[in-house]
């Protein structure tokens, strides 16, 4: 195909450019010629009558109005093939990891999401030995699912740990908005749990345009794809899907969007749904894992909160700990009737007793908390939390369990818990005869 | 009117501008982009501007449309299809069923068309009208089986003269695209009618007599049966925050409500949730027909990743083939969630037209069309006796959980039952967790008003002494009082919460419904004369325990029978009773 070059730059702004064009297809990729030879790419955004506006993945700093635009008749193309496992890349796509460049198959970015009718109901757990998630938030294959915390909480080293500790074939991570020892971190526990070989990071960092932190996610999603249609059992981690909403933010202001909510386009919620709808169990395929990082302060901040619509649940980390309330695996369901007969109605009744306790707290502050239940509420709350919110604490999913059942024969009655009376004949433990937790005695 | 041409001038995402060439174009008309390679990508004009441009919102990925690419326009406006075969499929927002679409390819790859519904399956009919008789739009041709019930040949709704039947096919088996009748017109104009027919989507069809929603239909879940129900023909609203049960909560009402046809519009919600829905329904029976509740199904999905302007198509289509089974004298009940996505698709349409925004940046007329989408619901007299209703229920996902947003307040002024999700009572783990305060219904309920009111002051006491606990401590209030919020608490519990996903426990028939109310109503009548919290408390937990073992067993399962025994002597247990003092 030909491919013509243009050099009529009209406009210049923060990583957007206008120029004069014919012939030119909507969302082509370009190369942008510095004087210097230099090159860059940018992809084109809209076209009106022969005014075409790109999106530059350098951004606009730098770019002069005698530089040259060439169209390269192709769309964005990431490439694909085994030898990339251990590798890392940008956000362009070219290898950042001084290893040679590799002559690949190309593979279609941001493609059409798969038929709906191609997906499978998703029926298999994941183990992660982490309590929180196994007992009460059961992590499912192909399930999207972000962590909400604040930044500088734990989250990757929980990401990390999950993409390791589990069975995944092949892992995909693509940061955004990283800090170097970010990645440094991702690269070293990979390597530490001899997982690099099965492993690929698509990486930005601060110091990278953010037209390349936006490509990131799709760059990832759609290696990770072409893995999960071989049959594949891909786990993509996402980090940190905030920063990257803050790109789209900025990008759509250089357009001139008119802004929805805080300064974010009216198109957040799509936008992010295209992303994370890539997560999928397919027919006589493989499967696509994601696991994100939401930061965040406030959950209705307008990223948290569309993000929350849009994945299978999110678990939310706080002071280092997992938390049970604001967390939700929406795919807990298909899973935790399978594991053993008490799973569903202890982690129901766990959750509704510290909910009780939660109130107590607030009352607390009143000081009107004196009665013996509350008190035992309030001492069922502690050891709650120190026996199975810790994110790092490892448990196979039935010594979890068993745990539950002691720290509430810890605290209550029989009675108190609101449980069938089956399942206390089968799994109460009586007193000294608990299996995981250490009893104390709160005389 | 002849079809107008035109070539491409500018893209902005779904957003294509075009020159017409030749001929006139229609506000609201489909269009086809055709770009290099070939494919057609289906459009709606949307904006009609001087200098004859034309602005167009596609239905598909624009990526690769250049400027000129021709246009051609068809004159129709956005159509379904209507007529036998619709229930028990699952399209995309443009009809196309997906199915099929997944024959040809693994992804949606824009420009696919499929016949809507299938020409090649032959359907038993049986005419109704004779040669000579007099028809008109709606009139009934015949009828042919349709999974659970027979389906209806109308002569089309859009032919509003008065007709001869020219021609009528005998008793025998014919396809959809099958001639089936000959209509003459009073000039002497031949038609020929077949089983399936258009509508142009967003166009209501006219009620031929209509009425007020006044009877409850069950929907199993109880505090909406027995709170805040809705009613045949009625509207409903759920707005929540995200993880407050909203999904499970329509998935249950697509299972479990007594409607004849249920249409489940999956309007820019995750894909997952509606494929849980296809693949798990064919599976199941319905007890009340003894069929796979796929066969009164129909699934139109346009979910989050697919194309953004083609979400307010699915909406439509949705509506339109509610309001056709409607005319078939069915009950029928739609789903659509989530009506935010629908609303977010035009704000973004909005803001690429470059329209003044109104509040959150969402269109000015955003409260217009959200009237207008729940006015489709209703009862409709059909004439002979028979009746048909459309009620639809709206999920609502508002920004943040806060409800004073645009699209929620234009929708509780919509609707006529209000179910409110609540995060704290999610939270707690009280599903469903609808707000038992602040929910409102104004249909009928299956209690009689009065138990409503009685429940429903036994709540707002209960909030009452509850935050008084928490200032007051337990201490701090009486016994008596004490009592009262242990009542309610135990309302809440075994009455209210309700665990969907149990077999037995998930879906409560109407009669067990009242067999539960007059259990509850023995619990809330019978004095209690213990004193002390802790006593009080543990009274009240042995009979929440036996109460939830009691609901949990099925109306036929041996030992119900002993367990509501035990259950009632629980009560009397250690209530006050006067006589044995």
């Amino acid at each position: 195909m030909l491919q013509k070059t243009y050099e009529n730059i009209d406009s210049i702004g923060r990583a957007i450019l206008g120029i004069k064009a014919q012939g030119v297809h909507n969302k082509e990729l370009a190369e942008v010629i510095y004087p210097n030879g230099h090159r860059a790419f940018a992809q084109v955004i809209a076209l009106d009558g022969d005014q075409v506006t790109l999106q530059l993945f350098g951004g606009g700093f730098g770019v002069s109005t005698d530089c040259k635009v060439r169209f390269m008749g192709k769309p964005i193309q990431v490439g694909f093939s085994d030898d990339m496992l251990g590798r890392v890349y940008s956000g362009n796509g070219r290898p950042i990891d001084n290893g040679p460049e590799l002559l690949t198959d190309m593979v279609r970015v941001a493609g059409p999401s798969i038929n709906p009718v191609k997906r499978l109901i998703p029926k298999d757990m994941i183990r992660t030995g982490v309590p929180m998630i196994d007992v009460f938030n059961t992590l499912v294959r192909s399930q999207k699912i972000p962590i909400f915390a604040k930044a500088g909480e734990p989250y990757n080293r929980l990401l990390a740990n999950i993409a390791t500790q589990t069975d995944a074939d092949v892992i995909i991570i693509g940061g955004v908005g990283l800090k170097y020892d970010e990645f440094h971190y991702f690269r070293e526990r990979i390597e530490e749990a001899g997982s690099k070989n099965k492993t690929i990071m698509f990486v930005h960092t601060h110091r990278d345009s953010i037209v390349e932190g936006l490509m990131v996610p799709d760059l990832a999603l759609a290696v990770a794809e072409q893995f999960a249609l071989q049959g594949k059992n891909v786990f993509v981690l996402l980090s940190d899907m905030t920063q990257w909403s803050d790109y789209l933010r900025q990008v759509a202001n250089a357009q001139d969007q008119i802004p929805a909510n805080q300064g974010y386009p009216g198109d957040l919620y799509s936008q992010l749904a295209s992303r994370y709808e890539k997560a999928a169990d397919i027919e006589g395929a493989g499967s696509l894992t994601i696991l994100g990082v939401t930061t965040m302060d406030d959950v209705t901040h307008p990223v948290p909160d569309n993000t929350g619509y849009i994945t299978e649940g999110q678990f939310y980390m706080k002071d280092g700990y997992l938390e049970l309330f604001g967390s939700l695996s929406r795919l807990k369901q298909q899973v935790n009737d399978r594991t053993r007969s008490d799973h569903r109605s202890i982690m129901n009744a766990m959750a509704r007793l510290l909910s009780e306790a939660e109130e107590r707290v607030k009352a607390q502050k009143f000081g009107s908390v004196k009665d013996d239940y509350s008190l035992r509420l309030l001492e069922y709350r502690k050891t709650f939390q120190s026996e199975l919110m810790d994110p790092f604490r490892y448990l196979e999913l039935e010594d979890a369990l068993d745990l539950c059942w002691d720290i509430l024969a810890q605290h209550f009655k029989k009675e108190e818990v609101g449980l069938s009376s089956k399942l206390i004949d089968t799994y109460w433990p009586e007193k000294g005869m608990f299996k995981i937790l250490k009893e104390t005695s709160y005389e | 009117m002849q079809k107008a041409k035109g070539k491409v001038i500018s893209v902005n995402e779904s957003l294509v501008g075009t020159q017409i060439t030749q001929g006139a174009v229609m506000n609201g008309e489909v269009a086809y982009i055709i770009i290099e390679d070939g494919k057609r990508l289906k459009a709606e004009v949307i904006d009609i501007k001087g200098g004859n441009k034309v602005y167009l919102q596609v239905f598909e990925d624009t990526g690769w449309m250049r400027v000129g690419d021709p246009v051609e326009f068809t004159g129709l406006p956005l159509a379904v299809k209507l007529g036998p075969g619709i229930l028990g499929s699952v399209t995309d927002g443009l009809q196309n069923p997906l199915y099929e679409l997944g024959e040809i390819d693994w992804f949606l790859e824009r420009g696919l068309e499929v016949d809507p519904l299938d020409n090649t399956k032959e359907w038993y009919f049986t005419p109704m009208v004779e040669k000579g008789n007099i028809v008109t739009g709606g009139s009934i041709l015949g009828s042919v089986p349709e999974k659970l019930f027979e389906h209806k040949i109308f002569v089309p709704f859009s032919l509003q003269e008065n007709y001869t039947i020219d021609h009528i096919v005998e008793k025998g088996d014919y396809t959809i695209d099958e001639v089936i009748a000959t209509i003459v017109d009073s000039s002497g104009k031949k038609m020929e009618l077949k089983m399936a027919f258009e509508w142009p989507v967003k166009q209501p069809m006219p009620f031929k007599e209509r009425s007020v929603p006044t009877k409850p239909m069950p929907t199993g879940i109880r505090i909406l049966d027995a709170l805040f129900p809705i009613a045949y023909g009625g509207t409903a609203c759920n707005p929540g925050p995200f993880g407050a049960g909203k999904t499970v909560l329509q998935h249950s009402l697509a299972r479990h409500s007594q409607a004849d046809v249920v249409i489940i519009a999956a309007c820019g919600e995750r894909a997952g949730e509606a494929v849980e829905v296809f693949k798990d329904f064919p599976e199941l029976i319905d007890p009340r027909t003894g069929k796979s509740l796929m066969d009164r199904t129909y699934i139109v999905g346009n979910t989050s990743s697919m194309p953004v302007a083609a979400r307010e198509a699915s909406v439509y289509m949705a509506t339109s083939v509610g309001e056709y089974y409607r005319k078939q004298g069915l009950n029928v009940l739609i789903l659509a969630d989530s009506t935010s996505r629908w609303a977010q698709a035009l704000r973004e349409t909005s803001g690429r037209k470059e329209e003044i925004p109104g509040p959150e940046a969402f269109p000015m007329y955003i409260s217009t069309l959200i009237s207008a989408f729940y006015d489709r619901a209703g009862v409709e007299i059909l004439g002979n006796g028979d009746m048909g209703s459309l009620s639809i229920i709206g999920t609502v996902s508002p920004a943040g959980g806060n409800f004073d947003e645009p699209v929620t307040q234009a929708t509780l002024l919509s609707t006529g039952a209000f179910w409110g999700l609540s995060r704290a009572l999610s939270d707690a783990r009280k599903y469903p967790a609808i707000d038992r305060i602040d929910s409102k219904s104004k249909y009928p309920s299956l209690l009689k008003q009065e138990e409503v009111s009685y429940l429903l002051d036994l709540l707002r006491d209960g909030k009452t002494i509850a935050s008084n606990i928490i200032l007051m401590g337990e201490k701090g209030i009486t016994d008596a009082s004490y009592i009262r919020y242990q009542k309610a608490e135990l309302l809440d519990a075994v009455f209210l919460q309700q665990n969907s996903f149990h077999e037995v426990d998930g879906v409560t028939h109407p009669d067990r419904l009242r067999s539960m109310f007059e259990m509850v109503k023995e619990v809330i009548d019978t004095p209690v004369d213990i004193k002390g919290k802790e006593s009080i408390r543990s009274h009240f937990n042995f009979i929440r325990q036996a109460f939830l073992d009691w609901n949990y067993m099925g109306q036929d399962e041996a030992g119900i029978e002993k367990q509501q025994t035990k259950l009632l002597n629980l009560i009397k247990h250690r209530g006050y009773v006067a006589e044995n003092i």
